[in-house]
């Protein structure tokens, strides 16, 4: 095994140097666009999907996908708001029990992976389509608004010299600290990375690869109500129609990011790396005048070009 | 498997019964979606109609908004099932071709909201001037004041994004293309242009990156009220709400108390029910005479604005919200 080339592999510096190339180009064509607020701006336009693509690096770490991440968030955003309006429920209790709902939504994905032994990709195409449903007849497709202050404290913000930082960027950011703590110096983070790439071999040297595709699942929806905290925090309603275009804006940001949708292999930083490049091409084509439909574009290619870094490292490594 | 011969009877004689029944005539309602509030009161108005004419109403939607392949199946199915009018909010021109099929087979089919080409009738909002309403009270309301406009737009070629966007920049007096054109027309004074895909959230991104373009942006034009109320987040966000024109279409409950609330400056408001009540209308004529809709037939659209300006006409926010869509 050539240690060199399988410990730094082309997909974990890749990211950063696109997001380099990215910022240069877009500060050499707007005097705006490298202000810190104008930054903090790009931050708080990611954290959603920022948040959601947490949880799917986790499972396309285990070599699985998650399809039915927007819409599960979409779902916990109406849960909560709508206890906490509709019920009078403290905002609290009602933020917790949507977070529950989300994450008792990613532990039926977990144990249909695991028990019936499905497809991630088939069990969660089903899950989005009932978690759409379920949204959308729990809120009789209305949005849901006058949310009390203690729903939407994330959407806060405080001063960094000139610049303010929302508190949803500030929770992006320690929960990516965290996960990336949790998979690089605990056990069950190298497990993880073990089920991903030989489920085989983990569970030869005692790794119970069930318990951890589980409990990835059930973390990952727990994600899914966190990120779905932060988009009402952000719009300030529960809207019964966001996370349409999340799941999939969620999977391109972990795959831009470099981890490998054949699992085992990634570092979750990346996938921050890869929603804030998404962001930045949005704001920084916007600045030029540039139409939007441009930044759809250039991120379908650039989603092309990442695969094929992956393809060929895994060419080279071998 | 057994089956006695009275359950088979009963069956039969059920099936044959409701047959017979059948001749209350059967309407078929296909829209863009079943989520969007616009597209839920305007299935509730033609179930309501079609109980009052003794008719019988079939509905369907397309999963997402562009769904052509699930409407196409909607139409064939209903057809199939004994529909002689089905009133549909086209999702693109994609139906055509199916449409002209089951026309020939004696249906009669009629575009609600969106026009295509080859549909009996047309019950729709004018989008441009719906546009043209707005623009106007915007150039009312900036009294000649250097402006600089922000366009929140749907998404690229769609018919009503660009009839509403070239309204809105003709009623405001600038060059603009015509009512046919799906080309979204620029200006000097349009700092930026954005797509919103008519959502809230992608509304308030678009905005702030707007504003990052062009901090002094005082006129926004949004394609529909959640897009709207995305911008004014985004604006009140950077300490910016006063003072700017926020200007939109639609009319839903949740948009004419956005008005009522200072968020949005004013709203062209449509009629979703209008327009299935005259399709439900027209379905029952074609069942009972066999003379068929045509041409197009405009549902009305109203200026809705708080404060009223002179020389512009429009309605308060009380009368909006009495003739608005949605839960009120």
């Amino acid at each position: 095994m050539n240690l060199s080339k399988s410990t730094i592999p082309w997909g974990a510096l890749g990211p950063w140097i696109a997001l380099a190339i990215t910022c240069l180009f877009f500060t050499s064509q707007s005097s705006r666009f490298l202000s810190g607020e104008n930054l903090s701006l790009v931050l708080q336009q990611v954290m959603v999907v920022g948040v959601i693509a947490i949880g799917q690096s986790l499972i396309i770490l285990t070599a699985g996908i998650d399809l039915s991440c927007g819409m599960v968030m979409a779902l916990g955003g109406v849960v909560m708001t709508k206890f906490a309006v509709d019920y009078g429920m403290n905002p609290y209790l009602a933020i917790v029990c949507g977070l529950l709902v989300t994450s008792c939504a990613g532990l039926l994905n977990g144990l249909l992976v695991t028990r019936v032994k499905l497809p991630p990709f088939i069990v969660t195409l089903g899950t989005l389509n009932i978690a759409f449903a379920i949204t959308q007849i729990y809120s009789e497709a209305q949005t849901i608004t006058n949310l009390p202050p203690a729903m939407t404290f994330l959407g806060n913000t405080f001063n960094i010299g000139s610049t303010e930082v929302s508190l949803g960027t500030v929770t992006m950011l320690v929960l990516y600290g965290l996960a990336w703590f949790v998979l690089r110096e605990t056990a069950p983070g190298r497990h993880l990375y073990a089920v991903g790439n030989n489920p085989e071999a983990a569970r030869l040297i005692g790794i119970s690869v069930d318990k951890v595709l589980v409990v990835v699942y059930a973390l990952a929806g727990l994600f899914y109500g966190i990120a779905a905290l932060l988009s009402v925090a952000r719009t300030g309603v529960g809207d019964p129609n966001a996370g349409t275009t999340e799941n999939l804006d969620a999977i391109t940001a972990v795959v831009l990011g470099g981890t490998s949708l054949f699992g085992g292999r990634g570092i979750i930083l990346g996938s921050l790396v890869g929603a804030v490049i998404v962001g930045v091409f949005r704001n920084g084509l916007t600045l030029m005048g540039v139409a939007s439909v441009y930044q759809t574009l250039i991120t379908g290619v650039l989603v092309i070009l990442a695969v094929a870094a992956d393809q060929m490292s895994r060419k080279g490594a071998r | 498997m057994k089956f006695s011969t009275p359950l088979i009877l009963s069956t039969l004689t059920l099936a044959v019964g409701s047959a017979f029944a059948a001749d209350a005539p059967v309407i078929g309602l296909i829209t863009k979606t079943e989520t969007n509030p616009f597209f839920v009161k305007m299935k509730e108005g033609a179930k309501a109609e079609a109980e009052k004419a003794g008719a019988k109403l079939m509905s369907a939607a397309g999963k997402i908004d562009g769904d052509t392949a699930g409407q196409i199946t909607a139409l064939e199915n209903m057809a199939s099932a004994g529909a002689k009018t089905i009133m549909i909010t086209s999702a693109g021109d994609a139906i055509i071709p199916t449409v002209k099929k089951i026309q020939a087979k004696g249906v009669q089919v009629i575009a609600l909201d969106s026009p295509f080409e080859g549909a009996d009738a047309l019950f729709a909002t004018d989008n441009y001037k719906a546009g043209v309403l707005i623009g106007q009270y915007a150039k009312a309301a900036m009294a000649g004041k250097p402006v600089k406009i922000a366009m929140l737009d749907l998404f690229p070629g769609h018919p009503v994004g660009a009839q509403r966007h070239n309204g809105f920049m003709a009623g405001f007096g600038l060059k603009a293309n015509d009512a046919k054109s799906n080309e979204l027309s620029t200006a000097p004074e349009i700092v930026c242009a954005n797509d919103t895909n008519g959502d809230r959230a992608k509304g308030q991104t678009a905005m702030e990156n707007c504003l990052q373009k062009d901090p002094g942006i005082n006129v926004v034009y949004t394609i529909n009220e959640p897009a709207a109320a995305g911008a004014y987040n985004a604006l009140k966000k950077a300490g910016k709400e006063k003072g700017v024109l926020i200007l939109s279409v639609d009319g839903g409950c949740q948009g004419i108390k956005d008005t009522e609330a200072g968020i949005i400056t004013a709203t062209s408001q449509q009629y979703p029910l209008k327009m299935a009540s005259m399709g439900v209308a027209a379905g029952v004529e074609y069942a009972k005479t066999g003379k068929k809709a045509t041409g197009y037939v405009d549902t009305g659209v109203t200026l809705i604005a708080k404060n009223a300006i002179a020389g512009v006409d429009s309605k308060d926010t009380k009368v909006g919200l009495d003739l608005c869509w949605g839960k009120k």
